[in-house]
């Protein structure tokens, strides 16, 4: 018992020696130079140690690098640990942009890698990482809409097309479910938290255009039928309450659920292209995973289409004494390492290859979309209303639409878009 | 003369420069600054603090996600009930001494020096439902082979039951430090009484009631005390299981999700200071109600 009053206290002394340790703010940049070593801050724990210290870091000191070196630190809870250390000089020389960093924050932190008119010509997604008109950081790869499945499942129920309408989603997973009582139709990985907030996010632009995140902005209630945020969420509460998803929702595990899907176990999870190079590695059935358009078609033309997005910014620290080494390992790094194809995702490099998951949306006819940058000087705008609306983005708003439908806590489908309107329309007043 | 007595003042305070220092450094200084950040805007990195007076403590009182959060702390304390009561029974069996007293008291504190990661996965495997056949959770194995079947229920994803398997975690966890506890209390009573008292013919349960009860009761009201604390303060057990999921969620949870993942780090110092507040008010009663207290068995 002592043992929990200890943990009391330490608790609230940690919370706020975190909070302390924090606090002091960055000041003028360094000049530009040449170092023998730089330090990459990175959240890949997986290959670091290998890909990147082995095969990256060689290549680039033979290369570009003119003999500098290059020290890689990787952390399990990145977004966490590198905001804590953004409060000190100290946060390497090249660094992936953490979540939770809105755009008008990045002169404070970072240096500026040229004019978006400009570096709009050799990379994507340069929207992303840019405020007021200068680019601050340039993702590490893109990924495209869409969500996994396991081929061979939804074979066997007899669907070889993917579905057109969230509707057809529904009808196409009972299906599954009919033909194949042991097979999950949809796995949810609530436990994980970020895996079901692709249900609030994915479904962005397909139903209100390239606009859709500068239209929500100012739009006082998006979760309203018709609306993207809306379809999303929706759709996430109809198949719990359809009972087409995991029985127990609150076990489940992410690590054992990659080799489900390979399986053949699990029949669909909703996630990005990022996804599907893991699952096909995760047993002896790389064929079976296939990935398949978001069902929502393109209002006017009528076709499959795909928004495709920009992973993780890199960036450099404007703190760093080493501009010149920094800024040839990000060019070297966005362009020659072939880090974005090894990955099978949309290289942010114009001329560099794309992945191999597209070659299915390329069959379908896609359409790929991006969508559009907020206008001159409201960059930060979204994500300060998702800030100041109070909405969680940790998976916790999922959670508890999947505890709504089924059954787990009180409430009503209806009643929480209400909520989630009124905390919205709070956040875009704040604009003023 | 003067200086020698200077000296002697002064040199206790040097040896004291140091442990003073940290503790400032560390633990003071800390929370002067959470206080400060109680009443900012603050999301975690910008250098700029917006002053923004009491308008995050008010913010606390209409939030019903913290009130709920609150709420679920009377599990954790009515578990922890349990576990003094367990712990005592335990405690006065094993003061008995019998053979192999010494395994039992190794293997019923054991739990208490598991990491708590540890302690939550193996319980997650328990825990787990029958939805994917390769991993029947073992509590559901179990209770159907001894013929239980009927009270399987989702141990975890059942929101009527989920607080209880979790505090019922809490209890296996913490229940062999209440133990050594009692054991201790138990251990420094005079051996004497307990002879004198089967000389006159008192059997176990009057031993237990008129020698022991009364020798160990302020470490007994001290654990409930503490109890009232350690359940409001919550942390390790659900948010590693869970992350608060599931209607599971406790004071420190909501703090760290609004800190980190909300980033609003001056409204979860609000929060951190009223927790603050709260151990602080049940450690100032604990000091004041059993400031004195004597107990005489003789």
């Amino acid at each position: 018992m002592r043992k929990r009053l200890v943990a009391g206290v330490a608790s609230s002394v940690l919370v706020a020696s975190f909070l302390t340790v924090v606090g002091y703010a960055p000041s003028q940049a360094a000049p530009a130079g040449w170092c023998k070593q730089i330090t990459v801050l990175t959240n890949r724990t997986d290959i670091a140690p290998t890909t990147f210290t082995k095969v990256y870091g060689p290549q680039f000191t033979a290369g570009p690098g003119k003999g500098t070196t290059v020290k890689f630190e990787s952390f399990t809870n990145y977004n966490q640990d590198v905001r804590t250390m953004m409060n000190t000089k100290n946060y390497g020389d090249v660094l992936g942009i953490p979540v939770g960093v809105t755009p008008n924050q990045f002169p404070q932190f970072f240096s500026p890698l040229g004019k978006a008119s400009d570096l709009s010509k050799t990379y994507r997604f340069v929207n992303e990482g840019t405020y007021n008109g200068t680019v601050y950081g340039l993702a590490q790869t893109g990924n495209a809409g869409g969500y996994a499945v396991n081929l061979k499942d939804w074979k066997a129920a007899g669907i070889t097309t993917p579905p057109a309408t969230p509707d057809e989603f529904i009808a196409d997973l009972q299906k599954i479910k009919a033909a194949e009582p042991s097979v999950i139709p949809l796995y949810t990985n609530y436990a994980t938290g970020w895996a079901p907030t692709a249900w609030t996010n994915s479904f962005t632009g397909y139903a209100q255009g390239p606009d859709a995140t500068n239209i929500m902005t100012h739009d006082k209630a998006p979760w309203t039928a018709g609306k993207d945020a809306y379809i999303g969420d929706d759709l996430l509460y109809q198949v719990v309450a359809d009972k087409l998803t995991e029985s127990d929702p609150t076990t489940t595990d992410w690590e054992g659920s990659k080799a489900l899907i390979n399986k053949g176990t699990i029949a669909t999870m909703f996630l990005g292209s990022w996804s599907v190079s893991q699952f096909q590695g995760a047993g002896p059935n790389p064929q079976d995973i296939g990935f398949y358009p978001i069902p929502v078609k393109d209002p006017k033309t009528g076709k499959f289409q795909t928004y495709i997005s920009g992973d993780i910014k890199q960036a450099i620290n404007k703190n760093s004494k080493c501009q010149a080494s920094a800024q040839a390992w990000l060019t070297w790094f966005e362009q020659d390492s072939g880090y974005a194809y090894s990955q099978g995702g949309i290289n942010p490099y114009l001329k560099g290859p794309n992945g191999e998951s597209y070659t299915i949306f390329d069959k379908l006819g896609v359409e790929y979309k991006s969508l559009n940058p907020a206008p001159a000087g409201h960059d930060a705008d979204n994500a300060n209303v998702w800030k100041a609306s109070g909405i969680p983005q940790d998976g916790s708003l999922e959670q508890a639409i999947i505890d709504t439908a089924r059954g787990a806590k009180s409430g009503s489908e209806a009643a929480i878009f209400a909520d989630l309107n009124s905390k919205w329309a709070n956040g875009v007043s704040s604009l003023g | 003369m003067l200086k020698e007595r200077y000296k002697r003042q002064v040199t206790p305070w040097l040896y004291l420069v140091l442990p003073l220092g940290l503790l400032g450094l560390l633990t003071y200084l800390p929370v002067a600054n959470m206080f400060w950040y109680s009443t900012t805007n603050w999301d975690g990195i910008d250098p700029h603090k917006q002053y923004v007076g009491l308008a995050n403590y008010a913010k606390i009182a209409q939030n019903p996600d913290i009130l709920h959060a609150l709420f679920n702390s009377i599990y954790y304390f009515g578990g922890a009930v349990v576990q003094i009561g367990l712990a005592l029974f335990v405690a006065t069996v094993l003061s008995y001494g019998f053979k192999g007293t010494n395994f039992f008291k190794g293997f019923l504190v054991f739990p208490f020096l598991l990491n708590s990661v540890a302690v939550v996965l193996i319980f997650r495997y328990l825990f787990q439902g029958p939805g994917i056949a390769s991993h029947a959770g073992g509590m559901d194995y179990l209770l159907q082979h001894l013929g239980l079947g009927r009270f399987v229920t989702q141990w975890l994803g059942n929101p009527h039951i989920v607080n209880f398997s979790l505090a019922g975690v809490s209890v296996w966890r913490y229940i062999g430090f209440n133990i050594v506890l009692f054991l201790g209390a138990i251990q420094s009573i005079n051996p004497e009484l307990f002879e004198a008292a089967a000389l006159d013919r008192a059997n176990r349960w009057h031993q237990f009631r008129y020698i022991i009860l009364p020798g160990i009761r302020r470490i007994t009201a001290l654990s409930l005390i503490l109890a009232i604390s350690g359940s409001i303060a919550v942390f390790e057990v659900p948010y590693i299981m869970l992350g608060g999921a599931n209607g599971s969620s406790t004071f420190v949870i909501e703090t760290v999700r609004i800190a980190f993942a909300e980033n609003r780090v001056g409204y979860a110092s609000a929060l951190a200071v009223i927790l603050l507040g709260i151990v602080l008010i049940v450690t100032f009663i604990q000091r004041n109600i059993f400031k004195d207290e004597q107990v005489d068995l003789v």
